[in-house]
């Protein structure tokens, strides 16, 4: 015989848990018996309930959520109990329309533009002919930008009604052969393309034909227009490019204005949309001369970004006209969308402009402040 | 490495920025320089801010930095500069211009043009007439190219040829070794099947008529084959001994091609007009002019007009001055110019100058150089009489004109925004839509029939682009097509212009302000509509007069407007006169939207409620 006789701890044991007299195991024998699945721990919770000050049988009582007519008309709101308010959660948004976020930043401007004594022009062809968009602006025929792959030309109306005949001719005279002390850009102007039709590719069409329109008054007066419409240009589109957009112009006619003139308009102008910090870069374009590029230091960006251009109309656009000898005009430009994307961060111009606009965006647009 | 990577990054993200330049030529040519050439040429170093600073002071814009394969501590520049800067679209004109801008050298370059006793002639025949006319010659004599500059050469008439040649169809330039031909050329236009000659890098003689077809399959030259592919002759240059010097515009002869060895160019530059041709002639060789033996002396040669017997020099340097009183550039630019200064500031823009006094003051007299084509007026002088000045030091003393005007708005569009505010108070959502569509969309897909009215592009990109609206419908329709997470009912309006054709205005068309409100629900909901309506008519006094004349009337409407539902479609008529619609869409036009929900819609012209 190897052992006396078999006792059986584990029943032991068992029977030590059924009378309830568990403590006095050990922790280690517990946990066997658990693993064995022999035992099983479970919580009883206990509650302990009494009756406090506000022990109603009656099920009738509730908490209000808000003061109503009722309560005011019954006066109940004296012994009405209120439901403690929740501040945290989010209100209803107030029903209502809305404004378009890009014409919104259009009236800041033009609120700038009016501020500052400027009239607004009347801008409302989009349709013009190449003798206003380009000729009477001194551009030359055979300039890239008259090109078919920049421009929209158009197959009906094709050809421009009526252009006034007198001035025409001067503005031939001026790029064939020069005068006034320009040498012209000397070369065989074509009647029949400045009467081709297209969506004008700027404002500064409309300029132009105001500055005739002032040249034609029997005593010249001196002027400070502005607009903000419509353009179109034929490109490859893109994130930022569309082939409509909207160009801000701002221009002076008056005697003897100067460069520092021109720079101290176009300072006046962005320290109302906020920039005040600016710098200014020669270019180039074919019908003013100085012209400057305008930079401007984004405070929000913290960077120095171009933010428009500018220049002094040629005298070979201006003499053609009529207009006196030493009056000169200066102006600038930008587009709307570009400061409205800078200021609502939108990197996309087809989530501002056209059909695929979120309308939701439109209705979270905030109000356009320039001086924040 | 790592540092000007950086430092690039940076100025391309702000460069990227870059928006549309409204004023500035859109097409602006970009110059690309090895870094190291460049400050060797300007003898001098700059950081990569310290350069683009240079170049904004300058008027040029330092747009790009690319690297270069292969090499470690050099990098390209791509230098944006302006359209009208001929002498600037290469690496020795651009130095040659910064180096005397930054004042390191102090010399103006004397570009003389001279003809020796028996100059080369090229005749002029009159068979070039009415194909391509014009043609200017020159010699750069003893010239000594290295690779460098040969490249540069070539890049410089592509460049050219891009530009003012308006891809060669204008002006095109033929650059020859003269050693290996000989005097006098003709210019004729014969008959494609009579030219026979081996083009530029092959050995095979081909004529005309075949040297299109070979010449189909060459990618880069393929472009330029139509200008005179279909013509009955084709314009060429040829030596004594009948060798072709070149095809204009298409190609050279491979006879006469240069090397890295020739040591005399002969240039010829034909074209269709003369200004043009002497301007690219001009360029190329005031900028190579720095290699040959003297340096910026260019041999002329004698253009003879066979039809008219005249003998031109060509190049033709006889200066060109250009006067302006000192007290114009005081005026224009509005900083006190000194007769002291205005002469260091002209040189900085390498324009020789010489003052001379007279009654009404002291008169600046500027000549003008074969490289600044661009100065055609006193203006162009004080321009740069203003940048040699410093355009960001007028910033100091800059203040706005002393114009005494009033503001004033036009009426339409003080009405309009009236109107925009009203309508957003009544609940209604602005949106702001394309004015150009497709020709389907601005009738078909309404229930329109095309009237001819609309305005129509000549050349669309994209179908997207053919007309131009003539109603508003269309883009508050797809703004609802693109909207479909929004809940309904969703109500928008757009007070904008439509473009018509019209024989009453100069331009043969006239743009219209229109307003148009539309309501979609899971109910048509045309009394909305027209709730909207009585309310724009109450804001603008108009009384609801259904019997009388002196305000406005519903009246319904013809069940023929396919635009509309049959029966829910009304005209909408103040003081007699028909100012718009009003009614539930057609379930039609409605599906052609990809829309699931009815629509009512509000269209009235603003123009006749002013």
């Amino acid at each position: 015989r190897v052992a006396d006789g078999v006792e059986d701890i584990t029943q032991h044991h068992l029977e030590i848990v059924n009378k309830g007299l568990v403590e006095s195991l050990d922790k280690e024998i517990i946990d066997n018996l658990k693993r064995r699945k022999l035992v099983v721990q479970s919580k009883i919770k206990l509650f302990k309930i009494e009756k406090g000050p506000k022990f109603s049988l009656n099920w009738r009582v509730k908490q209000e959520a808000e003061l109503t007519r009722e309560l005011i008309l019954s006066g109940d709101w004296k012994t009405a109990e209120f439901r403690s308010f929740n501040f945290n959660s989010m209100g209803i948004p107030p029903h209502g329309g809305h404004l378009h976020p890009l014409l919104k930043v259009r009236k800041e401007f033009r609120e700038i533009f009016l501020e500052l004594g400027y009239e607004e022009m009347p801008t409302n062809n989009f349709v013009e002919s190449s003798f206003w968009n380009f000729d009477s602006l001194f551009q030359p025929q055979s300039h890239p930008a008259r090109d078919a792959h920049d421009t929209f030309f158009l197959s009906d109306p094709a050809e421009t009604l009526v252009i006034p005949q007198d001035y025409l001719q001067r503005v031939k005279k001026m790029h064939e052969e020069g005068g006034k002390g320009s040498i012209g850009w000397r070369y065989k102007w074509q009647e029949s393309e400045a009467r081709k039709n297209i969506l004008r590719t700027h404002t500064t069409a409309i300029s132009s034909r105001m500055l005739y329109k002032l040249s034609q008054q029997a005593v010249f007066t001196p002027k400070k227009y502005f607009s903000i419409d419509r353009v179109y240009r034929n490109e490859t589109l893109d994130q930022t490019h569309l082939a409509e957009f909207h160009q801000i112009e701002g221009l002076v006619a008056d005697y003897d204005l100067t460069l520092a003139h021109l720079i101290g308009a176009i300072r006046q102008f962005f320290e109302r949309y906020g920039i005040k910090n600016l710098k200014f870069k020669p270019a180039y374009n074919p019908y003013t001369e100085p012209s400057m590029e305008i930079f401007g230091y984004h405070n929000g960006l913290k960077k120095w970004v171009e933010i428009g251009n500018s220049g002094m109309f040629r005298p070979e656009m201006l003499l053609p006209m009529g207009l006196p000898p030493n009056v000169r005009v200066i102006a600038w430009g930008l587009s709307l969308e570009r400061p409205t994307m800078i200021k609502y961060h939108i990197s996309n111009i087809r989530d501002l402009l056209g059909h695929k606009v979120d309308i939701t965006s439109i209705r979270n647009n905030p109000i356009c402040r320039f001086d924040k | 490495l790592i540092g000007y990577l950086s430092v690039s990054l940076s100025l391309s993200l702000s460069l990227s920025l870059v928006f549309l330049e409204l004023y500035s030529d859109r097409i602006m040519p970009v110059v690309s320089v090895s870094r190291n050439s460049l400050f060797k040429r300007l003898g001098k170093v700059y950081s990569e801010e310290e350069f683009y600073d240079l170049c904004f002071e300058f008027g040029i814009e330092l747009d790009d930095v690319d690297p270069i394969e292969g090499v470690e501590d050099d990098v390209t520049y791509k230098i944006e500069i302006g359209a009208n800067r001929y002498d600037l679209l290469c690496l020795e004109g651009l130095a040659r211009a910064l180096r005397i801008f930054i004042g390191a050298e102090k010399k103006l370059p004397n570009y003389v043009a001279r003809a020796p006793q028996h100059p080369h002639t090229m005749v002029v025949k009159p068979s070039v007439l009415g194909v391509r006319g014009v043609v200017v010659c020159a010699v750069l004599r003893h010239i000594t190219f290295t690779e460098e500059s040969y490249k540069s050469f070539i890049d410089l008439q592509e460049k050219l040829h891009q530009n003012i040649c308006r891809k060669r169809t204008l002006v095109s330039i033929g650059t020859h070794d003269l050693d290996s031909i000989s005097g006098p050329f003709s210019y004729s236009a014969l008959p494609p099947k009579e030219i026979s000659f081996a083009p530029l890098n092959t050995t095979t003689v081909m004529d005309g008529e075949s040297l299109m077809k070979h010449l189909d399959k060459d990618l880069h030259l393929r472009p330029f084959l139509p200008i005179i592919r279909d013509k009955p002759t084709y314009p060429v240059i040829y030596d004594s001994n009948g060798v072709v010097l070149s095809l204009p515009p298409i190609i050279n002869g491979d006879h006469s091609k240069i090397t890295l060895n020739t040591k005399n160019v002969f240039i010829e530059v034909t074209a269709t007009d003369r200004t043009k041709a002497l301007i690219v002639l001009d360029t190329m060789v005031t900028m190579f002019g720095e290699y040959t033996a003297v340096p910026f002396e260019v041999e002329q040669v004698a253009v003879v007009d066979e039809i008219t017997g005249i003998t031109t020099l060509t190049p033709d340097y006889t200066p060109r001055i250009v006067s302006t009183p000192l007290s114009y550039l005081d005026s224009a630019i509005g900083v006190k110019i000194t007769k002291e200064k205005v002469q260091e500031y002209l040189r900085r823009m390498c324009l020789p100058s010489k003052l001379e006094d007279s009654p009404s003051g002291i008169v600046v007299n500027v000549e003008v150089p074969p490289t600044r084509s661009d100065v055609l007026h006193a203006c162009d002088v004080m321009e740069d009489v203003a940048i040699g000045y410093g355009f960001n030091k007028i910033l100091d003393i800059s203040a706005p004109p002393r114009t005494l005007t009033v503001g004033s708005q036009q009426p339409i569009n003080k009405l309009t925004d009236q109107l925009r505010n009203e309508i957003a108070q009544a609940g209604f959502t602005e949106v702001l839509t394309l004015s150009l569509c497709s020709t389907e969309e601005n009738y078909d897909l309404i229930g329109k029939v095309d009237d001819g009215l609309a305005v129509r592009i000549a050349n669309p990109k994209t179908l997207e682009y053919q007309v131009g609206r003539t109603s508003l419908y269309v883009g508050l329709l797809k703004t609802l097509q693109h909207n479909k997470q929004a809940a309904v009912p969703i109500k928008l309006f757009e007070i904008s212009d439509v473009l018509l054709k019209s024989d009453a205005y100069d331009v043969g068309a006239r743009n219209k302000r229109q307003l148009c409100a539309v309501y979609m629900n899971t109910d048509a909901g045309f009394e909305f509509i027209h709730g909207l309506l009585d309310r724009v008519m109450l804001l603008l006094e108009i009384p609801y007069t259904p019997h009388g004349a002196g305000g406005y009337t519903i009246k319904e409407a013809s069940p023929d407007d396919k635009t509309f539902f049959p029966g829910r479609c009304a005209e909408v008529i103040v003081r007699g006169t028909k100012v718009g619609v009003i009614g539930t869409l057609h379930p039609l036009v409605v599906e052609n939207f990809d829309l699931q929900f009815p629509v009512s819609a509000l269209h009235l012209d603003v123009e006749l409620l002013l």
